[in-house]
């Protein structure tokens, strides 16, 4: 013990402090800068002015990250003594991530939705039915505090994706998660179901981050390192106390799970999505699965890529449940938010489908498949903005009826991005099912696909539905109003439709991309 | 050797055609038509050329492009037709043009919204004076430009109210508006009070077309299997959006119920599809979709019914076979009469195609193993659809029946395995897609005058409208195979290739020509014989110059092939013979000569 004990100190004092690439770093730091600054001019600039500061600002700075992540590709290294890892999943996922961000940007920075402006409320501290709550329903002001609390949440993001160390992926998932927790309860209309989510949100993720952080400490107990590379070899050295590392990797897993809304660790989704303003749940909807993914994808592949046998079957657990039980439940809900957020379960469903297939194919599936996915979901939560009641969004299914008699071209879109969620060929989604599908039956794992498709064919019900509700039925007496006015939103929407189909005729590109990526693979 | 791409031109017209038509204000409903029926018939004349040009007697798919689509799947755009795709498309650019004309008042739903038989015979009679002024049509049909004209002011609070919506907001909120001749007609049923949009019906019959030549012409497995889903969703809003416009419920059901059944079909499809090429990646070096390819690949027996029935469920749904038949007569009923021709004309030979093409010549030994099975789904398919179809009341279902029978036919062609009985099942798909495309239109005809689908409602109308009646006949003679229409040869050299190689099966399914002389005549009987039962029908009007021109060419068709079917069997019999060599079927006694040296060279890619 006490022998142990001096090597410890004699270590400590030969410790030198680590050398630093901050030009491989540079996507991180821009984006780190941009969020503190993001703070100070909330603190110091008048009120009018932050509402074109700030997203300016924001979006700025996710471009200029974008641009750092463009030049850096062909980066491959571990850097800040072993914390983050640079290597050409990571800069996809780094850069998928920025433009899902530069996206929601666009939505949150609405103002020309209603005569409320935005989505984001006024004053978010005022509880309903208080003192102040009349004038906060009535104020066209915003929080601004949105616009940092959104950068800080991409930082984190791209550093969960980024983390080759356990510890450094848990610093990232706080980092990521606290904002989204704020951002959940930020709705202008009805606050009551935002705080629920929000607060919904904070309990079951701080509950999960414990999960993850427990997952970390067996793993460290387990190889002595918190290091992925360091677990990696220690996972092929038997004699072991392998106890401590599947504790390890059921642990990290549930907390990577729940950040993907599989089953049985979903339940928040429904609730946070549908309460969440809209904006920030299609943030939430394409930026934490991809960083979500890029971290489960890293951990294991890397971590517990010598384990997969051993983590195989729970993962094909996993993934049949998180199908069905977004397929299923998808058909049950009469709120448009709440079926996309089953549909998200759904999808995160296929996702793990392809991550089964344990091989590169795996990998340069689940990356495409993420990007089609985050700029479907984005367009979608644009569209689902912009259909109105006196009281904000008509989310409720039933209002939906016979718009696409009333507003052809947004049904038409919405249609155009809920087939191609749904997986029909010449959209982007269709698409990214086949190259997840095809690597699964190329790792045998045929009948996991088989379930899938089973699951498709269920989820392409409630999407479908939709659409007859839309084109088949007569539009309501008192229906829902389409803006027209706000361009910001018809510009993430019109991106990511485009997006959802010219990644279905011609995704060759963005496959080249993915299959660089993939078959270059994790740094170590 | 043709450097003409006849194929892509092919697919090209109908896809750029259907951009432009989508495009048209709703106002331009006349230009739509026009426009749309001007390029299906240079798809038909199109069609036409490239079957002149094409050599029946050269091996392999001629007019073959093949192009890199997703290199990353060894995906190809690579399109090319051997005889059987090649007959299929002509069918379907002859059917194209005719279900424009013939819902050339049938779009805008303006006839069925009408509901009195008076207004109805209003529209018909207007539009009996040719296309132009078929384009009146809606106004007596109660949605024209008028009560499109009443209608913005109405539909202020919506932004992109068109006339159609504005109408619909009418009646409960708008009390200011004075009611329009539309209202009015509107208030017969609220479901019917919306004109539908005129140029998107159109748009869709042309993206459906694309889709059809496309998932005929495709010779890459993926490229195929991407026609084939897309498809759907044309169909799907022909179904949902311009169905009965008065049964909103029913037409919705029936949409859904279609493209959940195909989509469901689709995605065992392509599971298989995936699979295929998995295997093809285990075999060669890299994956592969190229049809002539996978050909090559010597699969395992067992990997093989895997993959076999994966295809064949799919293609079983959608031909479609019993038991994956249920989906049919409620699309069938619930069709726009044009759609309905498309569907069951051609949609539905996409199963039986996918039969011969797909699953005979990849999956040699499961399509052996599996043949019992579908035979004797395709026997109990032959009587249970004619049984069905003798007891319907509704028109629409009962011809959607009599078609399940008929595909009974087809899968028992094909899985003969004689030459003469594939040749005999690809000729009648071709048949079908005439006579039951002949006998659908002719019923739409009928369910337009009156406005109802139900037998009772008819009787004697042979009196009141005997060219119609006249129609009727041969559509059913046709259907029930009559010697001398088209059906008889193909049904007859199904029975005898069946006869050669089974012949207590083709006795049984012999009988089943008995059972439809019965619901073919006894169709006829109750409709057309007999007295006028219901004073209302006295007035019903004849057929109209534009019908007449629209059931032509198919009556030509019908009794031309079936007294001089040569030309298509020429086409159709050597590819035909080259896929059931290729897979080592030759026929028990090759009495013909030029199977048997058709026979001897296994069909390659050119």
């Amino acid at each position: 013990m006490s022998a142990d004990h001096h090597l410890l100190l004699a270590a400590t004092q030969k410790i030198t402090p680590p050398s630093i690439e901050y030009s491989s770093l540079s996507p991180l730091l821009i984006v780190f800068v941009v969020a503190l600054l993001g703070v100070l001019v909330d603190a110091f600039a008048p009120r009018p002015a932050r509402r074109v500061i700030q997203p300016v600002l924001a979006g700025g700075g996710f471009i200029a990250a974008l641009v750092a992540v463009a030049l850096l590709h062909g980066r491959h290294a571990v850097l800040a003594a072993g914390a983050v890892a640079i290597d050409a999943p990571t800069l996809f996922m780094q850069g998928t991530i920025l433009v899902f961000a530069v996206l929601s940007v666009l939505l949150v920075a609405e103002r020309r939705l209603d005569s409320s402006g935005g989505a984001i409320v006024a004053s978010a501290a005022i509880t309903p039915g208080s003192k102040g709550s009349t004038a906060q329903r009535v104020s066209a002001d915003m929080q601004t505090e949105a616009y940092p609390l959104m950068v800080f949440s991409v930082s984190g993001m791209m550093l969960f994706v980024a983390s080759n160390n356990l510890l450094v992926m848990f610093v990232a998932l706080e980092i990521l998660s606290l904002p989204l927790y704020l951002l959940a309860g930020l709705a202008r209309r009805r606050r009551l179901l935002s705080q629920e989510a929000a607060m919904k949100y904070f309990l079951l993720g701080a509950f999960s981050s414990a999960f993850f952080l427990y997952g970390v400490a067996f793993a460290y107990g387990f190889a002595g390192s918190v290091e992925l590379g360091r677990i990696a070899d220690a996972v092929g050295t038997v004699g072991k106390n392998d106890i401590y590392l599947y504790l390890a990797v059921a642990l990290v897993a549930v907390g990577l799970f729940f950040k993907i809304g599989a089953a049985p660790f979903h339940s928040w989704t429904p609730d946070v999505y549908q309460g969440a303003p809209t904006p920030v749940t299609a943030f939430m909807a394409a930026g934490t699965k991809v960083a979500a993914f890029g971290a489960l994808l890293r951990v294991f592949y890397v971590a517990f890529g010598g384990l997969r046998w051993d983590w195989r079957p729970i993962l094909w657990a996993v993934a049949i449940l998180t199908m069905v039980v977004g397929a299923v439940l998808a058909l049950t809900q009469r709120d448009i938010k709440r079926m996309l957020a089953y549909s998200a379960i759904a999808h995160a469903g296929f996702l793990l489908v392809g991550l089964a297939g344990t091989n590169t194919d795996g990998l340069r599936g689940s990356m495409f498949y993420l990007v089609t996915y985050g700029f479907t979901t984005i367009a979608a939560f644009a569209v689902v903005s912009l259909v109105r009641t006196s009281d904000g969004e008509a989310s409720d299914l039933s209002q939906w009826r016979g718009l696409g008699r009333t507003s052809p071209l947004l049904a038409g879109t919405f249609s155009f991005l809920l087939l191609a969620l749904a997986g029909i060929p010449l959209t982007s989604g269709f698409t990214g099912k086949f190259a997840v599908f095809q690597a699964a039956i190329e790792g045998h794992a045929t009948a996991l696909v088989v379930v899938a498709l089973v699951c498709s064919a269920i989820a392409a019900f409630f999407y479908v539905r939709v659409i007859v509700l839309m084109f088949f039925s007569d539009p309501l007496a008192q229906g829902p109003v389409v803006v027209t006015r706000p361009t910001l939103t018809f510009a993430a929407a019109g991106v990511g439709t485009v997006a959802t189909l010219v990644l279905g005729v011609a995704p060759q590109p963005l496959l080249d991309l993915a299959n660089t990526a993939a078959s270059s693979g994790f740094v170590r | 050797m043709n450097t003409v791409p006849w194929l892509t031109i092919l697919l090209l017209v109908p896809a750029v055609g259907a951009i432009v038509v989508a495009c048209l204000s709703r106002r331009l409903a006349t230009l739509a038509k026009q426009l749309t029926l001007a390029i299906t018939l240079v798809v038909l004349v199109l069609a036409v050329l490239a079957t002149v040009a094409y050599h029946p007697k050269r091996a392999g798919f001629q007019f073959a492009q093949s192009y890199d689509w997703i290199s990353t799947f060894g995906i190809h755009y690579s399109v090319g037709a051997d005889g059987i795709s090649l007959v299929l498309i002509l069918l379907a650019a002859v059917l194209v043009p005719v279900v424009v004309l013939s819902s050339w008042d049938e779009a805008d739903g303006g006839d069925d919204a009408a509901g009195t038989p008076t207004g109805t015979s209003g529209g018909s009679g207007a539009s009996g004076a040719g296309p132009v002024a078929g384009g009146a049509g809606p106004v007596a049909g109660g949605a024209g430009p008028g009560g499109a004209g009443g209608g913005p002011g109405a539909a202020e609070p919506i932004a992109d109210g068109g006339g159609g919506t504005a109408v619909l907001v009418a009646p409960p909120e708008a009390g200011p508006v004075p009611p329009t001749p539309a209202s009015v007609a509107a208030s017969a049923g609220p479901a019917g009070s919306h004109r539908r949009s005129v140029p998107a019906f159109f748009a869709l019959l042309l993206v459906l077309e694309t889709g059809m030549i496309g998932v005929f012409a495709a010779t890459d497995v993926f490229l195929f299997y991407v026609f084939f889903e897309a498809m759907l969703i044309p169909m799907y809003f022909l179904i949902g959006s311009y169905g009965p416009v008065k049964e909103q419920a029913q037409r919705s059901y029936a949409a859904v119920k279609f493209l959940i059944y195909s989509l469901f079909g689709g995605l065992l499809m392509l599971a298989a599809v995936i699979g295929l090429y998995v295997v093809s990646a285990q075999h060669l070096d890299h994956g592969t979709f190229d049809f002539a390819t996978l050909r090559q690949l010597d699969i395992t027996p067992g990997v093989q019914k895997l993959l076999f029935l994966g295809f064949f469920v799919a293609f079983a749904i959608k031909a479609p076979l019993f038991p994956f038949h249920t989906w049919l007569p409620d699309a069938g009923a619930q069709s726009p009469t044009g759609g309905a021709v498309l569907l069951v004309g051609v949609l539905d030979k996409v199963g039986t195609f996918g039969m011969i093409r797909y699953c005979i010549p990849l999956f040699p030994d499961a399509a052996d193993y599996f043949a019992p099975l579908v035979l004797g789904l395709a026997i109990v398919g032959i009587f249970y659809g004619a049984l069905l179809a003798i007891g319907q009341r509704d028109m629409k279902r009962l011809v959607s029946y009599t078609s399940l029978a008929h595909f009974g036919f087809i899968a028992l062609g094909l899985f003969a395995f004689t030459s003469q009985a594939g040749t005999g099942a690809v000729l009648y798909m071709v048949n079908h897609g005439l006579s039951t495309g002949l006998l659908f239109l002719v019923v739409g005809f009928l369910v337009a005058r009156r406005g109802t689908r139900d037998v009772g409602a008819y009787g004697g109308l042979a009196k009141v409208t005997p060219v119609l009646a006249g129609v009727f006949l041969i559509a059913g003679l046709s259907s029930l195979a009559l010697p001398g229409t088209n059906s008889f040869v193909s049904e007859f050299l199904v029975l005898v290739g069946t006869f050669t190689v089974n012949k207590p099966l083709a006795i049984v399914a012999t009988c089943g020509i008995v059972l439809a002389a019965i619901y073919v005549l006894y169709l006829y009987q109750r409709t057309m014989t007999g007295p006028v039962t219901r004073p209302e029908n006295w007035v019903l009007p004849d057929l109209s110059l534009r019908e007449k021109l629209v059931v032509a060419p198919l009556v030509v068709l019908i009794i031309g092939l079936g007294v001089y079917p040569k030309p298509i069997i020429d086409i159709i019999r050597p590819t035909v013979t080259a896929t059931y060599a290729d897979i080592g079927k030759h026929d028990p006694a090759p009495t013909h000569p030029v199977a048997a040296t058709t026979a001897a060279q296994p069909g390659g890619h050119s």
